[in-house]
């Protein structure tokens, strides 16, 4: 189970990347790097089982809503930078309810 | 064996640098690279559908729009970059060392994955598991992208100015 440690080793750098940074944007990277490591595992865990062809459609599946969770985190990060003209997460901790 | 361990160094290393680097820029393009090495992966576990997703989406779309998102965000001056990347140090140093540990204490356990029978021949293609097993799922990626088109155009939405 080899790739097991290097899924929780993408994790770890993914979580670590998240917690130390305070740009919004490295946020997301971080995130994506976790979607990798969850990625990985699937096809893991499918390859080991025999279930690829399910691992692949839970792949696919994941695929799809990282793309649109980008894209309205981008927007959400775009309009951050626009009231605040800048990225950094510390600026916008007194938010307006 | 060994190539496939290889690989899987390089896609830690690759996520490593996306990390670590301090330019932006350069972490979107380590992101498109750990996908890229991702997809190897993926191909060489026989799953050719979900590697084609990977590279075009993953290892394309994403990165361009990080790049599309960093050229729109305003670069912090000199002595702001000089600042940063001091307090930059102090937070990221510890990473690899964190990772090598990690490493080491999982080699050490020695986890193993329990393995169950092969599913029957009629359910091993992907478009089968896809439009009859898996028929909810399309319907929630359906949603999702509806949500997500909603969600970008409301953000983007231009508001009317008062008075």
């Amino acid at each position: 189970m080899v790739s097991g440690i290097f899924v929780v080793l993408v994790f770890v750098i993914g979580i670590y990347c998240i917690l130390a940074t305070h740009n919004l944007i490295r946020v997301l990277i971080g995130l994506e790097l976790l979607i990798k490591a969850v990625t990985l595992l699937i096809i893991t865990c499918g390859h080991k089982t025999g279930n690829m062809a399910l691992a692949q459609a839970l792949v696919i599946t994941i695929i799809v809503i990282e793309v649109v969770i980008m894209t309205v985190a981008v927007g959400v990060v775009l309009g951050i930078h626009r009231h605040n003209n800048s990225l950094d997460s510390r600026n916008i901790r007194k938010l307006k309810g | 064996m060994f190539l496939e361990v290889l690989i899987l160094i390089f896609l830690t290393a690759a996520a490593l640098w996306t990390v670590m680097t301090r330019s932006l820029l350069r972490s979107a393009m380590g992101l498109a690279l750990t996908s890229a090495i991702l997809t190897v992966i993926i191909f060489r576990l026989n799953a050719p559908l979900a590697g084609v997703f990977e590279l075009s989406v993953c290892a394309g779309l994403i990165p361009v729009l990080f790049i599309s998102v960093i050229s729109l965000t305003q670069a912090l001056t000199y002595k702001e970059a000089l600042e940063h990347m001091k307090s930059r140090f102090a937070r990221f140093w510890a990473l690899p060392l964190i990772v090598i540990i990690a490493g080491i204490i999982l080699i050490l356990m020695n986890v193993k994955l329990k393995t169950k029978l092969p599913l029957p021949e009629s359910q091993a293609d992907v478009r089968f598991v896809m439009w009859h097993l898996r028929q909810f799922d399309l319907l929630g990626q359906i949603i999702i992208l509806f949500t997500g088109v909603f969600g970008v155009v409301i953000l983007f939405k231009e508001r009317k100015k008062s008075g």
